[in-house]
């Protein structure tokens, strides 16, 4: 009979208007800034480098291997060795990168880089209220404001981090075996 | 003069409007007292205007699962004044080419003619601003040059697409203005008059605790529904807004107003939303009268905003679920079904007249109207080799 | 060879008709309101009738296939997230299955049946959207829209959870895909799936039957079954015209052979047919994802001996092709032994589904045209890529 579906449609909207008084699932609006949605644990938006205890230079892990640099399908990172080395986790000397920098308005939020780190030292970061309006330095991130704690890490994905730390753990606790022997030894000729 | 307190509420605005014209010498009363119905209808309905635009923002929030407006006052209800804001602010363009008289003129006369139609509207008992003998002849004469105001919008803007689209706009509107007209024509004659205030006053009675009102026949459903698609065509809203929706490539006929023009567009056409539910209210719906006997103690003038803001409603409801039909496809709809319908109300009416009182005229009037609509409805779907269909799958 | 035909007859009775009268020369968009992205199309118009029809994309091309030639096989799949930028699991998974052909790597189970479970998924969300924005062009002020929208929330809520980003998630690897999927993750979407179906009955509810919504779409846009095959039209279009092709089934890559499911077909290949086979096909989707989640088998997720980075493939070459929920997505790839491939290809199903577009729009009305381009399904991030 004609009209008979437009009944069933102008039923069918009356259905969401009355629910949305009531139904949580039909007001899906979560007003922002006021409220807003947890972000889920995985989420990714642009990198940050990670550097153990309190000083950022001393503690940071990335040894400049620039593997994330070639690997950045947008190529936004630009890495400088530095001539000289420092200690790393375990102690090795190892270079660190005197210059760092993202310029995340070209990163496309991929997480290569990450994949790509052998050394667990550039993870993602969550932030995305990030707007700035200095057009030519602003998204350009270098060393020191892309430098953050591993507290920090742990704050915003406990998991992952968590998993990193046991892997860290694992390798300091190879190294420290190793050198055990090796000590004993060296005392024994001493 | 000490009247029930119910009484006193229903006529405050017309003791009020006594009360004011007695301080004015007695042969400057009339001009006085048609003053003040002007100036109250003046600052009524856009009022009302301002009101539905917000409510028909959030309405459709709330359909589409979302909030409305509601950050500018509470609950958004301050969202029209920043909008006259904006439309004030705006920069008025007019085309190099436009005939600047007309193209000046088109919106003041759309809102002018909008304007005139609630001179015969009974707002509420003993509340309408001027009682013509034929107040229903004189609303559909003033709504017909709101169409001469479209035509001169498309018209004057010099541009091919404007006047395409105002030339569409013109033939949806008259097209339909015929099944309105066929249909109101049921009610003017059962009620043997063409003035809106008896044909009110004819619908206040009650039977019972059932109302006297039209729509409550079978003719007078058949003939509100009629009545109410044909001013959803009329007033352009969806799903009849090919006019103002089609702005793909031939954009609607004020494509070339901007700001506080633009805007006035937007007032006429909502006024006349009003204006022709105000008269749909009138005619089917028993104007300003109470829909149960026990429940008269509530003033005549709360009825009949009561009975605008539903249809408003109703108007909201559609706009927000159905999608636009197509040019040809609403035209037939208008000849070719709703024409033959709306002379089917008529003669139901005739016949209800005239047949007793009792079950007989119910059914006779009932059958008269429900078995040409399902069978006129599947030839018009039929005709075109349009229904359900069926799917087959592979495996 | 009909709207050859068609076209020509068209421009005899112009030319019949002598000087006077000229056609009316439009271009709608780029930048147009019923968009589907940055697309062009010069119409010639007599009254209301079109006479021709001239598409005209190439506003969003990105030289994605240059790029990718320059770059490595890892760093080309989060630029194919971004081609049809609402399925970008699909498109991952069209790429990854090039790569594996190519360089002959293994999937284990595990992986496969994640990738179905987010293949189907990305098509309820792409068929639901696609229907909200073809109501959207026929005026229904967005109501079936914000409905299908609704649920599509839920879904990149999902693949948030699991990926990190809600649409470029760059998810799939060579071998299998990049993280496991928990048991959380899969309980919703478990639930997902169980209340998608009522979600459908609303939608038909509200759609279906409409009047107007059938007298808009059916017999516009019609496609017979010939030129669609001639043309390489796939996907629902395809299937909408009658013809029964549906990668799943032909090919059966990946685990599709243990799914049970039907394959909707339509007869008259009218833009009704085509709303009304996505609809169906969501609902055989619905089913594939109960039973993949039903399923899924405990095990690694990677091949454990592939390479992440410098993968060389050995010379030759290979093309996958997958069932997207536009068409048929395919990848073409010939390696010559180094880090990057020598050429890569994309097909994108929306642009060969762009180009009988003039053949279906002969002859009919202006507000036609854009329902046809709407139930077209077409994402300029592919067409252009």
């Amino acid at each position: 009979m004609l009209g008979e579906g437009i009944v069933k449609g102008l039923a069918e909207t009356a259905r969401n208007f009355l629910g949305s008084f009531v139904d949580e699932e039909r007001l899906t609006t979560v007003e922002y800034p006021e409220e807003r949605l947890p972000q889920a644990e995985a989420a990714r938006n642009f990198p940050f480098l990670i550097y153990d205890g309190d000083d950022a230079e001393k503690g940071l892990r990335c040894v400049a291997c620039q593997i994330c640099e070639k690997e950045c399908p947008p190529r936004c990172i630009h890495i400088e060795k530095s001539k000289d080395k420092k200690p790393d986790y375990v102690g090795k000397q190892q270079f660190y990168p005197a210059v760092f920098d993202i310029d995340v308005s070209v990163c496309m939020s991929c997480q290569i880089c990450v994949e790509v780190c052998p050394f667990e030292a550039i993870r993602m970061d969550t932030q995305f209220e990030l707007s700035t309006d200095d057009r030519f330095g602003g998204l350009l991130w270098t060393k020191a404001e892309l430098a953050k704690t591993n507290e920090y890490y742990h704050s915003i994905h406990p998991t992952e981090a968590g998993e990193t730390d046991a892997r860290l753990d694992e390798e300091k606790a190879k190294v420290a075996a190793k050198a055990k022997p090796a000590e004993a030894e060296m005392q024994a000729k001493a | 003069m000490t009247q029930a307190p119910v009484q006193q509420l229903d006529q405050i605005f017309v003791m009020l409007k006594h009360w004011l014209v007695g301080y004015v010498p007695a042969a400057a009363q009339p001009v006085v007292s048609s003053l003040l119905s002007v100036v109250a209808i003046l600052a009524l309905f856009p009022a009302l205007f301002a009101f539905t635009t917000v409510l028909e923002r959030k309405g459709l929030g709330r359909m589409q699962n979302r909030y409305g407006p509601n950050r500018v006052g509470p609950f958004g209800l301050l969202q029209p004044l920043a909008d006259g804001i904006k439309s004030l602010t705006k920069e008025d363009v007019v085309p190099r080419t436009a005939d600047k008289a007309v193209h000046f003129m088109a919106p003041l006369l759309l809102v002018a003619a909008s304007f005139l139609a609630y001179a015969v509207l009974p707002v509420g008992r003993n509340m309408a601003a001027v009682n013509l003998d034929a107040g229903v002849l004189y609303f559909f004469a003033v709504g017909a040059v709101a169409e001469l105001a479209v035509f001169m919008a498309g018209w004057s803007s010099h541009n091919k697409y404007s006047l395409l689209g105002a030339m569409r706009a013109i033939a949806q509107m008259i097209s339909y203005e015929v099944p309105l007209i066929l249909s109101s024509l049921a009610v003017i004659m059962a009620a043997g008059s063409l003035s809106t205030v008896e044909i009110a006053g004819r619908q206040a009675g009650y039977s019972g605790i059932w109302p006297h009102w039209y729509v409550l026949t079978p003719w007078g459903l058949a003939g509100f529904l009629l009545f109410m698609i044909a001013a959803t065509a009329e007033t352009n809203r969806s799903p009849f807004d090919l006019p103002e929706g089609e702005s793909e490539i031939i954009a609607g006929y004020y494509t070339e107003y901007s700001g506080f023009k633009f805007a006035l567009f937007f007032l006429g056409e909502y006024l006349g939303m009003f204006a022709i539910s105000g008269l749909g209210i009138t005619l089917f719906l028993g104007g300003w009268s109470a829909p149960f006997s026990f429940l008269t103690w509530i003033p005549s003038w709360i009825w009949f905003f009561a009975k605008l803001l539903a249809l408003i409603a109703v108007f909201i409801w559609m706009r927000g679920t159905l999608p636009r039909l197509r040019m040809d496809q609403l035209m037939n709809f208008a000849w070719k079904f709703m024409l033959p319908m709306a002379l089917l109300v008529m003669v139901s009416a005739g016949v209800w007249r005239f047949l007793p009182h009792g079950v007989l005229r119910w059914i006779v009037c009932f059958v008269m109207i429900a078995v040409p609509y399902v069978l006129l409805g599947r030839g018009l779907l039929q005709g075109k080799k349009i229904g359900k269909r069926t799917y087959r799958f592979a495996e | 060879m009909s709207a050859m035909v068609t076209r020509v007859v068209l421009e005899e009775e112009e030319s019949a008709r002598g000087v006077e009268g000229e056609l009316l020369e439009i271009s709608m968009g780029p930048h147009h309101p019923s968009t589907h992205g940055v697309f062009r199309m010069d119409v010639r118009l007599d009254g209301e009738r079109v006479t021709r029809l001239k598409p005209v994309f190439g506003y969003l091309h990105r030289n994605h296939e240059k790029i990718a030639e320059k770059a490595s096989y890892l760093a080309a799949i989060p630029y194919t997230d971004r081609l049809d930028y609402l399925c970008s699991m699909t498109n991952n998974w069209g790429y990854a299955l090039a790569v594996e052909k190519l360089a002959g790597i293994p999937v284990p189970e595990r992986a496969e049946y994640i990738r179905v479970i987010t293949a189907e998924l990305t098509r309820l969300q792409n068929h639901a959207s696609l229907i909200g924005f073809l109501l959207q062009d026929m005026g229904a002020s967005g109501t079936p829209l914000m409905y299908a929208f609704r649920e599509r929330e839920k879904i990149l809520d999902l693949f948030e959870s699991l990926t990190g980003a809600r649409m470029m998630c760059n998810y799939m690897r060579f071998g299998g895909v990049r993280v496991d999927c928990s048991s959380e993750w899969l309980e919703a979407a478990q639930n997902i799936a169980s209340s998608f179906p009522q979600f459908l009955d609303e939608y038909e509810q509200l759609l279906t039957g409409n009047e107007i919504l059938m007298a808009r779409t059916q017999g516009v846009g019609a496609l017979s079954a010939e030129l669609a095959v001639n043309a390489g039209i796939t996907g629902p279009m395809l299937r909408a015209s009658g013809v029964n092709y549906d990668l799943r089934k032909v090919d059966r890559y990946g685990i599709y052979d243990r799914f049970t499911f039907r394959v909707p077909l339509g007869d008259h290949g009218d833009v009704y047919d085509r709303y009304m086979i996505r609809l169906l096909e969501m609902r055989e989707s619905v089913k594939i994802l109960e039973q993949a989640l039903a399923a899924i088998p405990e095990g690694p997720i990677i091949d454990p001996k592939t390479r992440l980075r410098g993968l060389r493939p050995k010379a030759g070459e290979a093309y996958g092709r997958i069932e997207g929920p536009k068409g048929e997505l395919g990848f073409f790839l010939i390696s010559d032994g180094s880090t990057n491939p020598y050429r890569y290809k994309v097909r994108p199903p929306s642009m060969i589904n762009l180009t009988v577009l003039e053949d279906m729009c002969l002859g009919r009305n202006v507000a036609d045209v854009v329902v046809i381009l709407g139930s077209v399904d077409i994402v300029m991030g592919e067409v252009d890529r």
